[in-house]
């Protein structure tokens, strides 16, 4: 794994100036045909589709422009923003506070606490909902178990629980990465010149991390904002839930694409927040994944450390898992018929499978442009990705519905396409964990490659490519595993007679069959497993 | 990683490679759940050698999904959860007339009034509430007592929801859109508990959240059979109104498919007594050809006292009914 790191040594490392500077001076080569095809190749196809149901606004009737105008809708959007934002800083802070712990402390079982940290991730937003409104109120779960009634969590507090719990694994993942590739040496000067563990962290560990926090934060914020599982099942009313309850409430779709173009507005803003935002604090390490010495921590910041890790280690996964078991016994005790539906397996792994495969191979033109060839086009480029990632996804299924089913009539309700929307819905994930991979990587090595006689295809897969695969399968496997709890988008356009693991949980949950739900729901939890401890324990293994 | 990508792509093409069959076939989009109808499909299948590759998703979400497929549908036969959304297609015209020693197998009011599709199981209105603190006796007359001040914040409704929905444009057929945005108004001011879909206002019955509320009747069958101590009960009104409206799930074939003969073999099956008395006994609907009993547990449809509306028209103010529930604030 570390063989392509030791050509890092060359010439001046260690600091990003000599990079920006090599860019002011405008010596940026034009980037080579090929990556814009490979770029467009995966962004193209969706924005059309979704530009096309942007033109129905013109068809858009009196309905659907009261829709957008009356002060509901006012008070959604803040609402939506309100969760977004609240969901944003507490999906953060346990993020980070998790990656450092987990990278930068000597705790025990720190792969063990890896995965049960992780978890979280693979189980659907709605699983979590239903699993914390069934396990608390007056006859819940925790409520039965302690003896007295613990409030049932409904609105804001129940969603906002949810979606954390949903979301911080981006933050602490990404941001574990990151750690992982940062040069300990600049935090251990820092510890040996008298630095307190907490001061190192805020001076020189966390101005490092900006770029990855920041990542982590966006596709958390986006995620949350494009949520429709979990908030409807809390009972919040976000933005989604109406685009929802307009689009299959009437006759006339006009209402539902005005109200998605409003939300795309929203996604924009948010995205651009972060870019402004952003640091440019990427540091290049002369030997990086050298073995770094953990902090010792001891007394009772060790028991405060492993009381949070567990609090949330207990909420978001031996919760779920525990409930989603109870349920399964519970219904085969009373006759409840469970099986494992197989159909749904194969049609997970296929479609899962598949996504992260192409969403993999396409981030590299996405990645490659907006990091080497710097401009105003290839950020538009990168960007666009995420506003594919924030939207609704019942918005982009009628999107692509309309759009294949009058254009691409052949490929109309074929894996192609659902492979395509899948890749091209949750490559952010893929671009995120890519990109700070290459930022890391310093690009003198590939000037080195190129004087040396190698074109630039030749440098893109024997540099370039294996230096920065450690972020592409970590996307791969975070593509994979969001790619599993889809529901919408597979609803409206796999083929007919294929099925997953997501929707079968849905669907059995929605009859109350939850023996069933809860079957479905546990396998593709296992499923996600092989990943999850891939993303959680690979780029540990460096030392 | 070569390794890995060959592994997945093996899967993926194994995976896509099992869905494909032969032979003489039909596409079904179905809007009810895979859980409640495939092992009806399977049984078609086994008996008639005709393959069923089925679609399924929300109703809602494919009676739209048909209309912007238009000519191109893939679909042969709709089978759908509620009357709004047969009535959807069928006012678009993408519906053919089913033969009528199918339409008339069932009784007329579960038919649409042009023959474009026909009732297949039964679905009543009911108010499921918490035994453990309300009594059959302080129900109101009908839906219309909730909007008093002792149901404050004690009802849970599902507005956004399919049959929900149908129930709302059932009312306006039946009182006016006056009255229905009074009843809706109220129903807000009163502080209704609103939940997304039928099922997890159920859940909260039995989980003692909220003490009534307006759902179909089989949810509350289903959950007491995976768990018996569960203590949410069924209340059904007494007097014909919206709130005690029968509801069919229903078939319809499309205009479009190629293959209508298997198509109405296919919806001559759901209407058989095998498949009826699984409606019955599975997914404790009520049957609706005559002569197959309904669950014993469930009172007989003929006492459900039956509103005088037409079920084919629920389509025709489904988009009013989504603005009276908007107006009211209840989306």
């Amino acid at each position: 794994m570390t063989s392509g790191r030791t050509v890092v040594d060359i010439g001046s490392v260690g600091d990003p100036s000599a990079r920006r500077d090599r860019q002011s001076r405008g010596t940026t080569p034009r980037a080579p045909w090929w990556l814009w095809a490979g770029a467009l190749a995966i962004v193209l196809p969706l924005a059309i589709a979704i530009l096309a149901l942007g033109l129905r606004v013109f068809d858009a009737t009196d309905a659907a422009w009261n829709t957008l105008l009356s002060s509901r809708t006012l008070s959604l959007i803040w609402r939506s923003f309100l969760l977004t934002t609240l969901v944003t800083v507490s999906a953060t802070m346990i993020g980070v506070a998790g990656a450092w712990l987990l990278s930068r402390t000597d705790i025990a079982f720190r792969r063990v606490w890896g995965v049960l940290f992780t978890l979280p991730l693979v189980i659907p937003s709605y699983v979590i909902a239903m699993v914390l409104i069934s396990s608390t109120g007056r006859r819940g779960l925790i409520s039965e178990a302690v003896g007295f009634e613990i409030p049932s969590l409904v609105g804001l507090p129940g969603a906002w629980l949810a979606l954390t719990l949903s979301t911080y694994p981006f933050v602490y993942l990404i941001t574990s990465a990151a750690m992982h590739r940062t040069d300990p040496a600049l935090e251990e000067a820092a510890r040996g010149l008298g630095a307190s563990p907490t001061r190192v962290f805020r001076t020189v560990t966390l101005p490092q991390l900006r770029v990855a926090i920041g990542a982590g934060a966006l596709l958390a914020a986006l995620y949350t904002l494009s949520d429709f599982g979990a908030v409807s099942l809390m009972r919040f009313d976000a933005f989604t839930r109406v685009i929802y309850a307009q689009y299959s409430g009437r006759l006339d779709r006009t209402p539902a694409i005005v109200l998605s173009l409003a939300l795309i507005v929203i996604a924009g803003v948010i995205i651009w927040a972060e870019y402004r935002t952003r640091g440019r604090g990427t540091v290049f390490s002369k030997t990086p994944n050298r073995h770094y010495t953990m902090h010792h921590i001891t007394g009772m910041r060790r028991v405060a450390a492993l009381g949070s890790l567990s609090l949330v280690v207990v909420v978001g996964t031996v919760l779920p898992l525990g409930v989603l078991t109870a349920w399964v016994v519970r219904g085969i005790s009373n006759g409840a018929v469970v099986s494992i539906p197989w159909n749904a397996v194969f049609g997970s792994l296929s479609g899962a499978g598949l996504a992260a495969v192409v969403a993999v191979v396409f981030t590299i033109p996405i990645v490659v442009l907006s990091v080497r060839y710097p401009s105003r086009l290839t950020t538009l480029l990168e960007r666009s990705v995420f506003v594919t990632f924030s939207l609704p996804h019942i918005t982009i299924a009628i999107a692509v519905v309309a759009f294949t089913v009058t254009w691409l009539t052949p490929v109309y309700q074929s894996m192609l396409v659902l492979i395509v929307v899948y890749a091209s819905m949750f490559i952010a994930q893929s671009v995120s964990s890519a990109k700070a991979s290459l930022l890391q990587v310093n690009p003198q090595v590939e000037d080195a490659s190129r004087s040396l006689g190698r074109g630039p295809l030749a440098t893109l897969t024997k540099v370039t490519i294996p230096l920065m695969k450690k972020g592409l399968l970590a996307g791969g496997a975070l593509v994979f595993v969001t790619t599993l709890k889809e529901l919408p988008v597979t609803l409206l356009l796999s083929p007919p007679g294929f099925s997953t693991l997501a929707v079968r949980t849905w669907a059995a949950a929605d009859e109350l069959l939850y023996a069933r739900a809860a079957m479905a729901a546990l396998i593709l939890i296992a499923m996600s497993v092989i990943p999850v401890y891939y993303l959680s324990i690979k780029p540990r293994e460096v030392s | 990683m070569r390794r890995l990508v060959l592994v997945v792509v093996a899967i993926a093409v194994a995976g896509t490679a099992c869905s494909s069959g032969s032979g003489e076939s039909l596409t079904l989009y179905s809007g009810r759940s895979e859980d409640l109808v495939q092992p009806v499909i399977d049984a078609f299948t086994a008996e008639t050698g005709i393959g069923v590759t089925v679609k399924y998703a929300d109703s809602a979400n494919l009676a739209a999904t048909i209309l912007e497929e238009g000519a191109a549908s893939p679909a042969d036969v709709f089978f759908a959860q509620d009357p709004a959304s047969l009535g959807t297609v069928a006012l678009a015209g993408l519906f053919d007339t089913l033969p009528s020693d199918i339409l008339t197998r069932v009784p007329e009011r579960f038919t649409d009034d042009a023959g474009a599709w026909v009732g297949t199981s039964g679905r009543a209105r009911v108010v499921v509430y918490d035994s453990t603190v309300v009594s059959p006796s302080d129900m109101p007359l009908t839906e219309d007592g909730f909007v008093e001040s002792v149901w404050k914040g004690r009802v849970g409704i599902a507005p956004t929801n399919g049959s929900f929905l149908s129930f709302v444009a059932a009312k306006i057929l039946l009182e006016g859109e006056a009255a229905t945005k009074a009843w809706l108004d109220g129903m807000a001011a009163n502080d209704a508990q609103k939940y997304p879909k039928n099922s997890p206002i159920v859940d909260a019955v039995n989980a003692g959240d909220i003490e009534s509320g307006l759902v179909n009747h089989y949810y509350l069958l289903r959950s007491l059979a995976e768990n018996p101590d569960e203590v949410g009960m069924n209340f059904f009104f007494t007097v014909p109104t919206a709130g005690s409206l029968v509801m069919p799930a229903g078939a319809g074939i499309l205009a479009t498919s190629q293959s209508q003969e298997a198509a109405e073999e296919f919806i001559a099956w759901l209407l058989n007594d095998s498949s009826q008395r699984y409606f019955a006994e599975e997914t404790f609907e009520y049957p609706l050809v005559p002569g197959v009993a309904a669950n014993p547990i469930l009172p007989a449809i003929d006492t459900i006292p039956t509103p005088d509306i037409s079920l084919s028209e629920l389509a025709t103010v489904l988009d009013t009914a989504t603005d009276l529930v908007a107006e009211a604030g209840l989306l």
